[in-house]
């Protein structure tokens, strides 16, 4: 974030607080509180287990905690309380305001529609009706994530999985939406298609001035992409601070383990 | 119809009257919210799914004895499937009086077809529906479907018309191509043609959908506003081969293609039989 923008000075756009939600026995999210600023990126780190991914899915409005409440700021400055603002309401946010990125790209694309008519849903979902227009938006981004727009008419099934996952991020980028969760969007990718597609997300995230909650047990993509980590263990948010500060000088012995296991190239 | 081809112990119109009422208060219903599936208690009927069970449950609670019934199957009234329903329901239905003349039908099954013949108000058409929910190829799961019928949530119906134009440069299918009934609800008009389509719009006549094997109802009261979906630049246009057809020379009904020899040669006929009857004896006369 540049020195200069105001945005950052606002108050948050996503905000958590006292997060709690069990899975019988298990603690899977424990009072756990997180702030949002427009335009900033938040790493959630953490091993497998530890509650990062159900963290998002209840920030994102698709798990409800047993305790705790996650507000949202919409355009117009309204503060919307995510989990009791109901489903229609919050279904126009998921496809207007809000994106999803999927660790796999199947569950986040329709694999039996074109790579054009993937980008174009969002947009016909939220009204667009002119076929010239969608087609020519979606040639324009399917160009900006790094696909030929010749292939527009190919059916994802036909991509290879960095492509899918670049696809998936047109798609959900489409309708420029002002916030984005993102899960693990470089997982199962190859060390080498994983670096493109980072230096493509955190690109478009810059150029658009997206938030992005992303989630990933990747310490180099949180390093590379976030301006501030949450590091999460046994369901609770044991360190949190700016991604240097935190990578650079960790203080709890759990983010200091992370942070060591990291493989030096 | 001689007294003796009717079948003795069964109800009137074979299904009971517990059943009709069930039928008649989900139509009621479906009437109510135009284009909404209305869920029913779908009977084993004595004709396998697919076959029209949907459309004569419909036609079996609401008919009676002053009525006169037309089934069309394809638009013709002499195909196997036309003929057999509408022998069932002159043997289970003492005093009903069946017909092929659109004009006189107070009430017309059909499957494949709208009659050519403008309805009138005061006709029930009922629909033989193999496939109620529009959304179905696009979303396999019905509770999600359901979620998108209550938030009026049709973009995804939108993702198949472009990915029609992308493949085949035009929008739409040749049959069972969507609708927006009164502005609310994405309905399947079933697998009539979609040069049919326009006939349900405005229309005086009542529309009744019977979906037997998914066990739904649905319905399109009189002078409902009834929408194809399309694009802006790619406008909806009801699909008719480019033909005359052979017997009466209509060149604006709806035609069936038909193979004449083993040669090549074929020719167009009308595809609605009563209609194609009417005009070549009125060319006669």
């Amino acid at each position: 974030m540049s020195p200069g923008d105001e945005s950052i000075l606002d108050e948050p756009i996503l905000s958590a607080r006292n997060l709690s939600l069990s899975f019988g026995d298990v603690r899977a999210l424990d009072e756990v509180a997180i702030d949002l600023w427009p335009g900033e990126v938040l790493a959630i780190v953490g091993e497998s287990g530890s509650g990062k991914s159900t963290l998002l899915r209840v920030l994102a409005g698709e798990a409800r905690p047993d305790a705790g409440a996650v507000t949202y700021r919409d355009t117009t400055g309204t503060v919307l309380d995510v989990h009791n603002m109901g489903e229609p309401a919050l279904r126009r946010l998921a496809r207007t305001e809000w994106g999803f990125v999927r660790q796999d790209a199947r569950d986040g694309l329709r694999m039996g529609v074109s790579a054009g008519g993937n980008v174009g849903e969002r947009l016909m979902a939220v009204g667009a009706r002119h076929y010239g227009d969608i087609r020519a938006e979606a040639s324009r981004w399917l160009e900006r994530v790094e696909i030929s727009p010749t292939r527009i008419d190919d059916r994802p099934g036909l991509f290879s999985g960095g492509m899918r996952q670049r696809l998936q991020i047109a798609r959900t980028l489409v309708t420029r939406p002002r916030l984005v969760f993102m899960d693990e969007p470089t997982g199962g990718l190859d060390v080498s298609v994983q670096a493109r597609l980072l230096d493509l997300i955190r690109g478009l995230v810059s150029d658009l001035g997206i938030a992005v909650v992303l989630v990933t047990h990747d310490i180099a993509a949180a390093r590379l992409l976030a301006h501030r980590l949450v590091v999460m263990r046994d369901g609770r948010v044991v360190e949190e601070g700016l991604t240097d500060r935190v990578l650079d000088d960790p203080r709890h012995p759990y983010t200091q383990l992370l942070v060591s296991s990291v493989l030096a190239a | 119809m001689s007294a003796a081809m009717q079948n003795e112990g069964y109800n009137f119109a074979y299904l009971d009257e517990g059943t009709k009422r069930m039928i008649r208060r989900a139509l009621l219903k479906a009437v109510a919210v135009p284009g909404c599936q209305i869920p029913f208690g779908s009977r084993e009927m004595p004709l396998p799914y697919g076959w029209g069970t949907g459309g004569i449950q419909v036609t079996a609670s609401i008919v009676g004895p002053e009525d006169v019934l037309k089934v069309i199957d394809q638009g013709a009234d002499d195909t196997t499937n036309a003929v057999s329903i509408r022998r069932f329901f002159a043997r289970v239905a003492p005093g009903l009086r069946t017909t092929e003349r659109t004009v006189e039908a107070s009430i017309i099954q059909t499957r494949h077809r709208i009659p050519e013949t403008p309805l009138r108000e005061g006709q029930v058409m009922v629909y033989q529906v193999p496939q109620p929910e529009p959304l179905y190829k696009l979303e396999p799961r019905r509770a999600e479907t359901k979620r998108l019928h209550a938030l009026a949530d049709y973009g995804l119906m939108q993702v198949k018309l472009y990915e029609d134009i992308a493949r085949h440069g035009r929008v739409g299918s040749s049959y069972d191509h969507p609708v927006m009934v009164g502005g609310r609800y994405l309905m399947a008009p079933s697998p009539i043609p979609s040069f049919d389509n326009p006939k349900m719009h405005m229309s005086p006549a009542l529309q009744l959908f019977g979906a037997g094997r998914e066990r739904r109802l649905y319905a399109v009261p009189p002078y409902t506003d009834v929408r194809s979906l399309d694009f802006e630049d790619h406008p909806f246009v009801p699909l008719r081969a480019n033909g005359t057809c052979a017997l009466c020379g209509a060149r604006d009904t709806y035609l069936d293609e038909m193979v004449t020899d083993d040669r090549g040669g074929r020719l167009f006929v009308c595809s609605d039989t009563d209609h194609c009857g009417t005009k070549q004896a009125e060319a006669a006369a």
